[in-house]
């Protein structure tokens, strides 16, 4: 036997509660579990959304509701539009010339689509971390207090707070404290991912969108992201889109099952929502037999 | 157990074949175009240098302070206004295009998109760039040179002219170079569209757009048919930007080279390697600066 390494001691030290080694919400759906997640306010209310590529239908008729500071994960297979609706939420469309929303994206009751809301304002509240990890060129420090200076925020003393506090919610503080001044694109994939996530929530928006965080990072990235969500779960409401169905056990509340078919109007493969419910009820028991296709491996 | 030597060794050499023949051939190509290409470049650089370098560096540094000669066949050195109005002359012309081009490149790859105006503007900046340089000359000289006489600035104009189209192109260039995704962070951040263009957009697109600049800088210092007719030919220092006739580089080598005067055709060849030298300080001023840049991140 070799000596344990000291770093991952140190790191267990710190962290010292156990990982769950599978599913959590499988085994556990008591009726006072479902109780307390179903009185949890509703964030986004969608209704007949339905989003376009120009004149391509990508996807149809979704129906949910997202709630508060719970996890809702989004599987599927590709191109089944489960990013297309998650951009949907803070209005990222706006900037692909073509694309359109129909239908209603309600947030807290208003519509995001509607003539008076700005797109900025609504992406400020409902930050996102993408599939690559795309920090900006600058320093670490800049990366974080980018938003905050976009803001507003100038005090030098306040924005170093918002730099450390932030870090520190992303479980990074410890490792870039002495380099806060190096390039951001110095640090490892999933030391980026974990600063895009410390720069999402730099802002404090209430949800946090992300789009397959974890399909650029190694297990052990992975594993540190999803310890980072549980954690973040408390503070913000968070929607993941993801192609690994145990990440969606293990992380997730709720889970929403998406599937492209053929349109038999366009002859095109318009995605849709064909199953949505606690997370441990669809990993167990789904109701819709392509959902049980797709978890049994089956399909996709 | 086997004996190693049973098997038979491995044999991973290439064979012989069509194919690593044809790469040989296409190799030598290759070379033999380059060689080309480089011969008429050393020629150039060695004819200038055998026969500008004596002039130019003989009582160093008396070729490039000293005025130019009143009257053309007296030998001897002389250039310092010509160097003063080449620079006076290419810093004017990159105040006003390059801040226009920077501009304009923006607005055509952010706002303009493929949209009817931007796609005019693109186009004829793309026709601008083929406009002879004489013809922009000729327009300088009719709408600023017979209003306001002789200037270091009617040839800013002129030159501006001509760099415009480059910088634009150059830069919208540097700018669809910009990943998206950097982009997409910022707008997912609340940020507004003016806001990730000033603070992410050109940053990240800063060090091609600046090497792209000086680039048309370099180009635009060496032209001499739009200031044939637009800064005059003074012999005396002028280093004012807008006031009375100055001189260019380029202007004293067509000038001086077109004489039958031994002196002055020595001038001519001074002046060539000193504005060679010029143009490759610009450059070298660009890669550095860009290195660096490039560096920092």
């Amino acid at each position: 036997m070799v000596d344990a390494n000291p770093a991952t001691e140190s790191r267990e030290q710190r962290e010292p509660k156990p990982r769950p080694n599978g599913p959590s919400f499988v085994t556990d759906l008591r009726p006072s579990m479902i109780a307390m997640l179903e009185s949890a306010p509703v964030v986004f209310d969608l209704s007949h959304v339905e989003v376009f590529y120009g004149a391509f239908r990508a996807v149809r008729d979704v129906n949910m509701k997202i709630h508060k500071n719970q996890i809702t994960a989004f599987i599927g297979p590709s191109g089944c539009g489960k990013t297309t609706v998650l951009r949907s939420f803070n209005r990222m469309h706006d900037v692909i010339p073509g694309a359109r929303v129909a239908g209603e994206v309600k947030y807290h009751g208003v519509n995001l689509y509607g003539p008076e809301v700005s797109p900025t304002e609504v992406r400020r509240r409902i930050g996102m971390v993408f599939q690559k990890p795309n920090p900006f060129p600058k320093s670490i420090y800049d990366n974080i207090a980018f938003g905050p200076r976009v803001n507003g925020v100038r005090d030098k003393a306040k924005l170093d707070e918002i730099v450390e506090k932030s870090l520190r919610s992303a479980a990074l503080w410890d490792e870039v404290k002495d380099r806060l001044h190096g390039s951001a694109l110095g640090m490892s994939g999933g030391q980026q991912q974990r600063l895009c996530i410390a720069r999402t929530i730099a802002v404090e928006p209430e949800v946090v969108l992300m789009d397959e965080p974890c399909s650029a990072l190694d297990p052990i990235a992975t594993a540190r992201v999803e310890d980072l969500m549980r954690e973040l779960k408390d503070h913000y409401t968070i929607v993941i889109v993801t192609h690994n169905m145990q990440q969606a056990a293990r992380v997730s509340e709720r889970t929403a099952f998406f599937t492209a078919e053929l349109d038999k109007k366009s002859e095109q493969r318009t995605g849709l929502l064909v199953e949505y419910d606690f997370t441990s009820k669809i990993f167990a028991n789904p109701r819709d037999e392509r959902t049980e296709n797709y978890i049994t491996g089956r399909f996709g | 157990m086997i004996e190693p030597s049973a098997t038979p060794m491995l044999d991973l050499r290439a064979r012989p074949s069509w194919r690593s023949t044809k790469n040989v051939i296409m190799c030598g190509v290759m070379v033999g175009a380059f060689v080309l290409v480089a011969i008429p470049l050393v020629a150039v650089l060695w004819s200038v240098i055998s026969r500008g370098a004596g002039t130019a560096f003989s009582g160093f540094p008396a070729f490039f302070t000293k005025e130019i000669p009143n009257i053309s066949r007296l030998p001897g050195p002389g250039m310092g206004p010509a160097i003063v109005g080449t620079l006076l002359v290419t810093l004017g012309a990159t105040l006003i295009a390059v801040p226009l081009g920077i501009l304009g490149a923006v607005y055509l790859h952010e706002y303009g998109r493929e949209s009817k105006f931007s796609r005019l503007v693109r186009f004829m900046s793309v026709v601008m760039t083929g406009v002879p340089s004489i013809v922009m000359g000729l327009f300088v000289y009719v709408i600023w040179t017979m209003r306001f006489g002789y200037s270091a600035f009617g040839g800013s104009i002129a030159m501006a002219c001509l760099m415009l189209p480059i910088v634009i192109g150059s830069t919208e260039q540097m700018l669809q170079l910009v990943p998206p995704h950097l982009r997409e962070a910022a707008y997912a951040l609340g940020t507004t569209k003016s806001r990730t263009i000033l603070t992410v957009v050109l940053p990240a697109a800063l060090p091609g757009i600046v090497s792209g600049s000086l680039l048309a800088v370099a180009r635009a210092a060496g032209e001499t048919a739009p200031l044939l007719f637009t800064i005059g030919a003074a012999t005396q220092f002028n280093t004012h930007l807008f006031g009375g006739a100055n001189n260019a580089l380029s202007a004293q080598i067509f000038i001086n080279a077109n004489s039958s005067f031994a002196g002055a055709q020595d001038r001519a060849w001074g002046a060539a390697l000193t504005l060679v030298l010029l143009t490759f300080a610009i450059t070298m001023i660009a890669r550095v600066f860009t290195a660096r840049v490039a560096m920092k991140r």
